[in-house]
């Protein structure tokens, strides 16, 4: 049952092969006997669940429409407020955190009928790429469990490649959906910047952050995207334009579609294990019809420096909202009000996040503005033209989604640097705010590699259309690590 | 570039984290590593170029109508905070007594 994608699963309630509350219970079961080998959950609710497969068993049986993905398991990433559940953000700071409303997107999954096993653990307030900076410990690879799932979406992408839940949701402001995605070997898509909601969404840093789906298809993203996507006047930069039909194109043809390859992508620091499987890929579009060019963005190599300045410049405002007055951590050791902020965030914050709000405040502060943010802000700009320049000659953009396999646990966190550069092919996309999606393109040493496909701005139907079409002729989505099967 | 002990200091105070004395050579270690690889954005020529406001082009910002849209539920809110009483927010000495 747990092998079936979530587009079969529906296909499966709807034909009342199976109820929904067997099928939760069969998923609550598997996170029951094997999450204490991952810990990819911080946070379970099976009475809930329960509760609410039972409601849809009964409105299935009682109406004929029902909403698209009623009763169909998910799991939501804990960066998510949920009324009523804790809602951690894999922070200390939030540890004791009952959201008092839901996120825009859990509304909006609600509405269309899912129903939420629980939260997934990430990296602290989403900053990290391996999922050890959270305060809940680090979340296992099932490929390799000495190995990391990537991050900050690292709970998501581990839940769903082990096949303890067919779809989970992910936030990406660097690369957090993409990256996790690849190194478990899962499907998942960054939206277009405003596409999905932020209301509700804990803010790491605003201009980047974007939720998406994560699941084993390409078809199932499309699925969990429809049900996310929407107008939201909560929002402030939420885009207020009809939602296509994500997964309306599916089946065309990629006969005589063109992809970019930037050749800055493809140079030192790709593993040459991982360079191989992404030449498979390569060839793959290439039968299906696929032509390619190579083509030139000058300002990448630019793109990690960029994000280092925005991202903690953007962190150290949104989290100075966590001064231990109204909600949050509050340290019992101050005596006065200067010592109770600055007490409740060092003892609530943990090292990566200090960091970055020390970053972002240097970067931010009186005479420094001018040099870092402003500059960033320009350079950002070159970056977006490049793509723009791109998009005039190409469909999409094809590139290795993370430089190498997941590594070992502990085996990257003493050089910062090193952890940073794993976002490389990742972070330029959200700074151009464009939408992208990672596909599970083989092995490298029986580790999962993925290969991203980058589109311009509102491209997700072509994005999911050119990875159905993937997914139709190859099988790397459906293997599962054997510890799990 | 190196980060002095004071440049830390100053940080973490406007940041308003508290950190250790035996911290602060860590954390300059940590800041000065990321500024210098940063530092390599200050080499782009970047005259004539706007700064990016919206990721997406001719996007402004949008406004809303001045009208009251929710009402905020005091209570609901303030049970999220460790200390408040009679609609308050509790916190420590504010103005030092000397």
């Amino acid at each position: 049952m747990h092998q079936l994608t979530l587009s079969k699963i529906v296909e499966a309630l709807n034909q009342k092969e199976f109820s929904s509350k067997e099928i939760v219970s069969h998923y609550l079961d598997r996170i029951q006997k094997y999450d204490t080998q991952l810990n990819s959950f911080i946070t379970l609710t099976p009475e809930v669940a329960l509760k609410k497969a039972a409601e849809a068993d009964a409105l299935r049986q009682k109406k004929h429409d029902y909403p698209p993905l009623l009763g169909v398991p998910i799991a939501q990433k804990d960066i998510f407020c949920t009324e009523g559940i804790k809602t951690t953000c894999g922070s200390k700071m939030l540890d004791n955190f009952i959201a008092p409303y839901n996120a825009t997107v859990v509304n909006n999954m609600n509405q269309a009928g899912v129903i939420s096993l629980g939260k997934t653990n990430m990296d602290e307030f989403a900053m990290g790429s391996s999922n050890e900076t959270s305060y809940y410990g680090p979340v296992k690879n099932p490929w390799n469990t000495q190995t990391v799932p990537g991050g900050s979406s690292g709970g998501s992408a581990a839940a769903v490649a082990a096949r303890l839940v067919p779809g989970a949701t992910g936030t990406d402001t660097g690369g957090s959906i993409r990256q996790p995605a690849a190194l478990c070997g899962i499907t998942g898509l960054k939206p277009t910047y405003g596409l999905v909601s932020r209301y509700g969404m804990i803010a790491f840093a605003s201009s980047l952050d974007q939720a998406g789906p994560m699941a084993q298809t390409a078809e199932d993203c499309g699925l969990l995207l429809q049900s996310m996507a929407g107008f939201d006047p909560l929002d402030s930069t939420s885009i207020e334009k009809p939602l296509p039909n994500f997964n309306a194109e599916l089946m065309s043809s990629l006969k005589g579609k063109t992809f970019g390859l930037p050749k800055e992508f493809f140079q030192a620091g790709l593993d040459s294990s991982v360079s191989k499987v992404i030449d498979e890929a390569i060839n793959q579009f290439k039968k299906l019809g696929v032509n390619f060019k190579e083509i030139s963005l000058p300002n990448l190599a630019h793109s990690v420096p960029v994000y280092y300045v925005v991202a903690p410049a953007e962190c150290s405002s949104n989290l100075s909202r966590y001064d231990g007055v109204r909600f949050g951590h509050c340290s019992t050791q101050a005596k006065n009000l200067d010592e109770l902020y600055k007490f409740s965030r060092a003892e609530g914050f943990g090292s990566e996040v200090k960091r970055r709000i020390m970053i972002g405040t240097y970067a931010l502060s009186s005479g420094y503005y001018d040099a870092y943010y402003l500059k960033a802000q320009k350079l950002r700009q070159k970056i977006a033209q490049d793509f723009a320049l791109a998009f005039k000659e190409v469909d999409l953009i094809l590139s290795p989604t993370a430089p190498t396999t997941a590594f070992k646990i502990g085996a990257k966190s003493t050089d910062l640097l090193e952890m940073y550069l794993q976002d490389i092919y990742t972070i330029a996309v959200n700074l151009a705010g464009l939408a992208a999606i990672s596909l599970p393109a083989g092995l490298a040493d029986n580790m999962p590699v993925g290969v991203q496909l980058i589109g311009n701005h509102f491209s997700e139907p072509q994005l999911l259309n050119a990875g159905h079409q993937f997914q139709l002729h190859t099988s790397h989505h459906q293997k599962t690590p054997i510890d799990f099967a | 570039m190196s980060l002095s002990a004071d440049e830390v200091k100053k940080i973490s105070n406007l940041a308003k984290l508290h950190i250790e004395e035996h911290e602060i050579s860590t954390y300059a270690q940590h800041l000065s590593t990321i500024l210098n690889f940063v530092e390599q954005i200050s080499q782009v020529d970047t005259q004539e170029i706007e700064p990016m406001s919206h990721p997406l082009e001719n996007m402004s910002q949008r406004m809303r109508e001045d009208k009251v849209t929710e009402i905020v539920d005091r209570d609901v809110f303030q049970a999220l905070s460790a200390h408040h009483e009679a609609g308050l927010y509790l916190v420590p000495l504010v103005i030092d007594e000397k």
